[in-house]
C-alpha cells in the first residue's frame, strides 16, 4: 500500500518532469495555449459567477442570523462576507468546483487520447506528448484561475450585497462601509497564492491520473473520478498547510 | 533496413516475446502474422519504442535505437510513420488538421505548402472534399485513409502497419493492402504490417513472419507459406474452410 502509494508519486514527478521539459515548437505550443485558455478558462467564468453569486448571499444572510444583536453594528456583516469570501470561499471552494469541472475534463480528455492511441501516435512522430498535452493545460490554468477567483471574489459580494439589502437584514450604506472596513490588502495576495497552488494540483493530478490510464473507456471514467477526488483531498490538504503558512 | 535482434518482453510474469530475432528489408512489405495474442502488436511498439524492451537490439540502419536518449531517438522517429489498429486519429482536430499535425510540428513551410502536402497526401489515399470534418464524421476504412495520410505526410523512411485491414469489408480491406503496397514500392519504404487476415498475406506479403506466443515459429514468402512444415503455421493458414478444401483437393 505505501510502496504504491510511493511509486504512484515517483511517477508523478517524473511526469512532472518531462511536462517541464523544453518545447518542441514554441508557436504550435502558444496556439494551444491559447486554446486551453478559452476551453478551461473561458468556459468555467459561468459556473463561477452562479456558484459564486449564490455563495455570497448566503454568507450574508447566514453572518445576519447568526449575529442579530443591538450590540452588534450592522456593518460588521459587510465585513464579515467579504472577509470570508476572500479568505476562503473564492479560493478553495471555487478551487473544488473547478477540480469537479477542469479536473474531470482535463483526465477524461488525456485519458481517452491513452486508451485510442493517440498519445502513441505523438510519441512515435518524436513529439514530447506529455509536455505537449500537458503543458498549455497547466499555463492556461496557472495564468487564468487567478482572474476567476477575482470575478468570484466580485461577484460574490455583489451576491451578498444583494441578498442582505433585498431581505433588509442590512442597508446599502452599512454594507458598502463594511466591506470597506479595516480592509486588508494582503487577503488578495493570500488568495491568488492559494488560487495558484490549487490550479496546479488540479491541473498536474488529473493529467496524471488520464496520462496513466491503462485499459478501456471503463477505465478512463474510473481515472477521471480519481482525478477529481484526489485533486479535491490535496485542495483541502494544502489549504490548511497554507493557510497555517501564510496567515501566522 | 530493421533488424531486431534477441529481443524480449515481458509484462510481470508473463512473457509476450521471446527471444525474438528478425530482419525488415526496404522497399518491401513485411507482415507479421500470428494469431490472436500471440504478441504481434506487442513487437510492432517494441520495435518503434512505445514498449520498453527488457533485452535484445533493435537496429535502424545501422544505428542501434534501443539506446538512444529520448532525444536521438527524436531524430530516427521523424522518419516513422504509423498506422494504429485503431486509427488514432486526433479527435479534436479536423481531417486537415490531422495530417497537417506533423507538418506544423516538423517543418517550417508556409501554410500554403503545408495545405498543399495535405492534399497531396488525402488524394495520394483517395479522400477527397472532406477536410473539414471530424473523425467522428467518417466511416472505419476513411479514418484509416486518413491516417495513412497523416502517416506519409512527412516522407517517412519506415511505415508501421498495426492490422491496417481489421474491421473492414473484404473489399475495402484490400484496397488499403494494395495502398499500402504502393506507396511502400514508390517510396521505398521498409514498411512492416501486422495481420490475422490470410487475403492480404496471399495480396500482399513479400516477406512473412509468423509469430506464436511470442515465439517466431516461420519466415518466408507467400509463395512458401501453402508448403511449409510446421504445424502450427498450417493450422493458421488452414483454419479457413476454402482453403483447406483446396489443398485437400490438391493433395489428392
Ligand atoms: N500493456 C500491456 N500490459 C500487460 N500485458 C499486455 C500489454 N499489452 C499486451 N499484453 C499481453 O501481451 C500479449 C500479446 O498481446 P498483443 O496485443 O501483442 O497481441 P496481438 O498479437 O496484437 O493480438 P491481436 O491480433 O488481437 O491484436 C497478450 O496476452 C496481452 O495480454
Ligand atoms: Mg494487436
Amino acid at each position: 500500500m505505501i510502496l504504491r502509494f510511493l511509486s504512484q508519486l515517483g511517477r508523478y514527478f517524473m511526469l512532472l518532469k518531462k511536462v517541464f521539459s523544453k518545447p518542441e515548437k514554441s508557436s504550435v505550443y502558444y496556439k494551444q495555449t491559447m486554446h486551453e485558455l478559452v476551453y478551461l478558462g473561458l468556459n468555467s467564468i459561468g459556473i463561477v459567477a452562479v456558484v459564486s453569486f449564490f455563495m455570497g448571499a448566503v454568507i450574508t444572510l447566514q453572518t445576519a442570523y447568526n449575529t442579530e444583536n443591538p450590540i452588534y453594528p450592522t456593518y460588521l456583516i459587510g465585513l464579515g462576507t467579504r472577509d470570508s469570501i476572500l479568505l476562503e470561499f473564492s479560493s478553495t471552494i471555487v478551487a473544488l468546483i473547478l477540480a469537479g469541472k477542469v479536473g474531470s475534463n482535463i483526465a477524461s480528455e488525456i485519458g481517452t487520447m491513452r486508451v485510442t492511441e493517440q498519445i502513441d501516435v505523438l510519441e512515435i512522430m518524436g513529439v514530447n506528448s506529455a509536455s505537449y498535452l500537458i503543458l498549455p493545460k497547466m499555463i492556461a490554468t496557472l495564468v487564468f484561475n487567478p482572474f476567476l477567483t477575482l470575478i468570484s471574489i466580485s461577484v460574490g459580494i455583489v451576491g451578498g450585497w444583494l441578498a442582505g439589502t433585498f431581505s433588509g437584514v442590512i442597508t446599502s450604506e452599512d454594507f458598502i462601509y463594511g466591506i470597506q472596513y479595516a480592509f486588508i490588502p494582503y487577503y488578495i495576495v493570500y488568495a491568488m497564492i492559494k488560487t495558484v497552488f490549487f490550479a496546479f494540483i488540479i491541473t498536474s493530478v488529473s493529467a496524471f491520473h488520464g496520462y496513466y490510464v491503462n485499459g478501456g473507456s471503463l477505465e478512463v471514467g474510473q481515472a477521471s473520478t480519481k482525478a477529481v477526488v484526489h485533486s479535491s483531498v490535496l485542495i483541502l490538504l494544502f489549504n490548511v498547510i497554507l493557510t497555517q503558512l501564510l496567515l501566522s | 533496413m530493421i533488424r531486431v535482434i534477441n529481443i524480449n518482453k515481458s509484462f510481470d510474469d508473463q512473457k509476450v516475446l521471446d527471444n525474438v530475432s528478425v530482419t525488415f528489408e526496404p522497399g518491401k512489405t513485411n507482415l507479421i502474422i500470428g494469431r490472436s495474442g500471440s504478441g504481434k502488436t506487442v513487437l510492432l511498439k517494441s520495435i518503434v519504442g512505445l514498449h520498453d524492451i527488457d533485452s535484445g537490439e533493435i537496429w535502424f540502419e545501422d544505428v542501434l535505437f534501443n539506446k538512444l536518449d529520448f532525444k536521438d531517438k527524436k531524430e530516427i522517429r521523424k522518419q516513422m510513420g504509423m498506422l494504429f489498429q485503431g486509427s488514432a486519429l486526433f479527435d479534436s482536430l479536423t481531417v486537415e488538421q490531422n495530417v497537417m499535425f506533423p507538418l506544423n510540428m516538423f517543418t517550417v513551410k508556409s501554410t500554403e505548402e503545408k495545405i498543399e502536402r495535405v492534399n497531396f497526401c488525402l488524394n495520394r489515399v483517395d479522400i477527397l472534399n472532406v477536410n473539414e470534418l471530424f473523425p467522428s464524421e467518417l466511416s472505419g476504412g476513411m479514418k484509416k485513409r486518413v491516417a495513412i495520410a497523416r502517416a506519409i505526410a512527412l516522407n517517412p523512411k519506415y511505415l508501421f502497419c498495426d492490422e491496417p485491414n481489421s474491421g473492414l469489408d473484404p473489399i475495402t480491406a484490400i484496397l488499403i493492402d494494395e495502398l499500402i503496397k504502393e506507396l511502400t514500392e514508390e517510396y521505398s519504404m521498409t514498411t512492416i504490417v501486422n495481420t490475422h487476415d490470410m487475403n492480404s498475406v496471399m495480396e500482399i506479403g513479400e516477406k512473412i513472419v509468423f509469430i506464436n506466443e511470442g515465439i517466431i515459429c516461420w519466415e518466408g514468402s507467400k509463395n512458401e507459406i501453402l508448403h511449409s512444415d510446421c504445424e502450427i503455421l498450417n493450422d493458421f493458414v488452414f483454419a479457413n474452410a476454402l482453403a483447406k478444401q483446396l489443398r485437400s483437393s490438391e493433395n489428392k
